[in-house]
């Protein structure tokens, strides 16, 4: 197979847009898919000051990669999640990455905030892994962009990832979670940073080949807490469509944007007001971070308090209305 | 030829000249979810491959709640 730019063979095959290129041509075409995204979107201007979530996936390597080479402002955000050999192994691959480009990169440590890693939070409050992690990840994203002067908080979140939440929502007809499924959601409130999606046009198939011909080494292995998952369920009916009938996910997904959206965005309707314990936007009184660590500093006090009489070791509450500790390890 | 099949974290032989997504199809994996290199270079599905090839399979598929 040859590219259809140029007689070079071809690397990548992308047969929902009945075309393949060879390695220079393909990041030609991934750059221009992210900057349309950016443009056509409203994402942000160069202007803006962006904190890029990177885990040391394919992904959020990738999209700092790419923002970084279309001459964006942009500051890398990594969450140490204390998921043991995965954490640390992901944050090698991050901080790599940051000290070999000189980007600049941010580091928020749960388990040393908050006295316990994600998993710990699960544990405590009964909720799956990937709902604590997910919670803690938004929650985390947005205050450390609000504490450090950025504007728009880019994740990435690619077109498979889209279709898949998508696909579940449908599933289960959760009319609130289809009515903010958007690759921009802006900001509602003081404190509440834009976020964005700048891949969501780019398949994860298409991320993955961007970070490999780039040289990005990046974590292959997946997040031991995440088998079992849903969004893998998900992924793999889509893919199986897919293979079957190319471009089933973008038509699912862009299909939604277009004209599914306009009929359910009115059911957004939630007002967002200030957390009484921290400050961050809320529907709710005590916003949903506030209440699981809370519960979880309480179950963890409470089951010290139980195992003896000995010396309290009681794990402080998060600490509220204190900005979080951030470090800049690298790059700045 | 070699087949690492990373997410599998296995390795197995395969024989005889095949294309890639015939190779694919025989180990029962979905081409929607896997890239395909050999010797850091990507290969499309119509690549012909040869006993003395090792290739890799590597997983594009990542889950969890972000």
């Amino acid at each position: 197979m040859r590219c259809q730019r140029c007689t070079e063979t071809a690397a990548v095959e992308i047969r929902r847009h009945h075309t393949a290129f060879c390695n220079a041509h393909f990041i030609e075409f991934f750059d221009r898919q992210v900057q349309r995204a950016i443009d056509d979107e409203h994402m942000f201007t160069r202007d803006d000051r962006v904190l890029v979530a990177v885990s040391g996936g394919k992904d959020s390597l990738a999209l700092w990669d790419v923002l970084r080479r279309l001459a964006y402002p942009v500051t890398g955000l990594y969450i140490n999640l204390g998921i043991g050999e995965y954490s640390e192994e992901s944050y090698r691959k991050t901080a790599a990455y940051a000290e070999a480009h000189g980007a600049a990169l941010l580091v928020a440590d749960i388990p040393g905030e908050y006295g316990m890693s994600v998993e710990e939070f699960a544990r405590a409050t009964r909720r799956v892994s990937c709902s604590a992690c997910g919670l803690s990840k938004r929650y985390l994203f947005n205050r450390v962009a609000v504490e450090h002067g950025f504007t728009v908080v880019a994740t990435g979140h690619n077109l498979d990832d889209e279709a898949a939440v998508l696909f579940g929502n449908l599933l289960h007809w959760q009319v609130e979670y289809l009515a903010r499924q958007s690759p921009v959601l802006p900001s509602t409130h003081p404190r509440l940073a834009r976020k964005v999606k700048p891949l969501y046009r780019i398949a994860e198939r298409e991320a993955a080949a961007y970070a490999i011909i780039s040289g990005i080494d990046y974590i292959v292995e997946e997040c031991p807490n995440s088998i079992g998952a849903k969004s893998l369920l998900y992924k793999e009916a889509l893919n199986l469509l897919e293979q079957a009938t190319p471009g089933t996910k973008q038509g699912l997904y862009w299909g939604f944007l277009e004209r599914g959206r306009p009929l359910v965005e009115a059911q957004d309707t939630a007002v967002l007001r200030d957390c009484i314990h921290c400050g961050q936007p809320t529907t709710s009184e005590v916003c949903a971070f506030c209440r699981m660590t809370e519960r979880a500093a309480e179950r963890m006090r409470v089951r010290r308090a139980g195992a003896a009489a000995a010396v309290a070791q009681t794990s402080a509450p998060a600490e509220t209305g204190a900005p979080l500790a951030v470090v800049p390890p690298v790059g700045e | 030829m070699k087949v690492l099949i990373r997410h599998q974290k296995r390795e197995v032989d395969v024989r005889g000249r095949r294309r890639v997504r015939e190779v694919l199809v025989e180990l029962g994996v979905n081409p929607e979810s896997v890239l395909v290199i050999r010797e850091a270079q990507l290969l499309t599905h119509d690549t012909q491959l040869g006993d003395d090839d090792v290739i890799e399979l590597r997983p594009v598929v990542s889950g969890g709640t972000a």
